[in-house]
């Protein structure tokens, strides 16, 4: 073992966890916004609604994130319109297609998160707000929205990590974050085990501050509930 | 119609190897998952403490990673090892092999956890009883508690199996001829990207849904007696 290697490429790898971070930063905050009316459109009783949001979601659960990187920063290519739109500088850089794939993605498993949580919301607690004399919006907005967010912590923290980890595939289209990063020292140095351990221990940690940070906001968000008991 | 330009084939036969390699993993992932379990759940710390840090480790890291690592890493290891017993060639391990093992690996932490929490769920009393009646642990554990565990953790194997069949596609970043890969080398000849990777998606759509629906089988079939005795 070469401990050597790693100390001198700490500097670089650091840098790959800049980029990771910020990726996934990005990803999850376009991701959350993406989310939100999916899941209300999936929760909808208009077929025109729940329909899309439902083809959305199952396209993006059903197939591989890899796949999806490749259909956004490759396929687009394909189409002349696409390479002639104003939207092309964007397009054609690998950093904003890794963040458009990734956080299509990200939406839908979050939409789901959400819907589940809507649905988990007391019937009672509508009926009661209905009878108070809510719309449906105000509904919504003052009592099941609210509660959903709540119910759909754990499983979103779940998502964040699941996200992170997946922002490792950003390395296939050239990126160097983490993962591209430890590549292309490898691909310099022939010191797979070495550089492959530093890079891994690095998504420990950073999966490890991520769960801490995540438990305090969790228990802060939730400390109204945590009184009851 | 859309035309594949004879690349058709290939992508089915990538598809077959995407198969090939999601089932041998999955048989690599559940005899560590319930080895993993078994350990957990034993009496001796060296052996919790090898599996917790077992499923920590690896369900921390990307699963590219762990599959870039098997395959990459495990060629020093093997030459290494090969040398011991007189051989000193290089060795190297296959991207199957490679794949197999490193989605076996991911498969089996999370399985682990699957198990743990199903065997778990088992009353108390059903093994009590089982005590009562004589049998040791190893049989109670046969008799009683595996049967029941097949049942109460067939749902969270079947959703990590669809995470599974979508991490095959990481393999093709070690050269597997995989769907992914069939797709790359098609895109490489007809220049066609979008055509050629939305096929594969939808072949992985394709694969998820029959997988759902036997998943769906197997748990309605797992869970008969259960029903019966509740009607």
């Amino acid at each position: 073992m070469n401990f050597e290697v790693i100390a001198d490429n700490i500097p670089k790898l650091l840098q790959g966890v800049g980029l990771t971070v910020e990726l996934v930063v990005l990803s999850v905050f376009v991701g959350f916004i993406l989310a939100v009316p999916t899941a209300l459109a999936r929760v909808s009783r208009m077929w025109w609604l729940r329909g899309p949001a439902y083809g959305y979601i199952f396209f993006f659960r059903g197939t591989p994130l890899l796949v999806q990187i490749f259909l956004v920063y490759y396929g687009l290519s394909q189409f002349e319109t696409v390479r002639t739109s104003a939207l092309w500088p964007i397009l054609r850089e690998p950093y904003w297609c890794a963040i458009i794939a990734f956080a299509l993605n990200t939406g839908a498993y979050t939409a789901e998160i959400f819907r589940g949580a809507i649905e988990a919301v007391p019937s009672g607690q509508i009926e009661a707000a209905r009878a108070c004399g809510m719309t449906h919006a105000l509904a919504y907005r003052r009592i099941i929205l609210p509660q959903a967010f709540r119910i759909a912590l754990p499983a979103y923290g779940n998502e964040i990590i699941l996200m992170l980890k997946g922002s490792a595939l950003a390395s296939t289209i050239t990126l160097l974050d983490l993962t591209g990063m430890a590549r292309t020292i490898i691909a310099r140095t022939y010191m797979p085990v070495e550089i492959f351990l530093a890079a891994g221990l690095l998504y420990l940690l950073l999966t490890f501050i991520f769960t801490q940070a995540y438990q305090v906001l969790e228990r802060h968000l939730t400390r109204h509930v945590a009184l009851q008991r | 119609m859309i035309d594949f330009q004879g690349f058709g084939n290939q992508l089915l036969l990538g598809a077959a190897v995407t198969l090939a390699l999601a089932f041998g993993a999955l048989t690599v992932g559940l005899v560590l998952g319930l080895a993993g379990a078994a350990a957990k759940l034993s009496h001796f710390v060296v052996l919790r403490t090898i599996a917790g840090t077992y499923t920590t480790v690896v369900r921390g890291l990307p699963e590219l990673l762990v599959v870039l690592v098997i395959y990459f890493g495990s060629s020093g290891l093997l030459t290494a090892l090969a040398g011991w017993f007189g051989h000193d060639e290089f060795v190297e391990m296959g991207p199957f092999t490679a794949g197999v093992i490193a989605l076996g690996l991911t498969f089996g932490a999370y399985a682990t956890e699957v198990f743990r929490g199903a065997i778990l769920a088992i009353p108390k009393g059903q093994i009590e009883a089982a005590q009562a009646h004589g049998m040791g642990r190893a049989l109670t554990f046969r008799r009683i508690v595996l049967p029941q565990v097949w049942r109460i953790a067939l749902p969270g194997l079947g959703n990590l199996f669809l995470v599974l069949l979508k991490d095959t596609s990481l393999v093709s970043v070690i050269g597997l001829d995989e769907l992914m890969r069939k797709s790359t080398i098609a895109v490489g000849f007809t220049r066609e990207p979008f055509t050629f990777y939305l096929a594969a998606a939808f072949l992985y759509l394709l694969m998820t849904v029959l997988a759902m629906a036997l998943i769906g089988r197997a748990e309605r079939s797992a869970s008969k007696g259960l029903r019966q005795a509740g009607a």
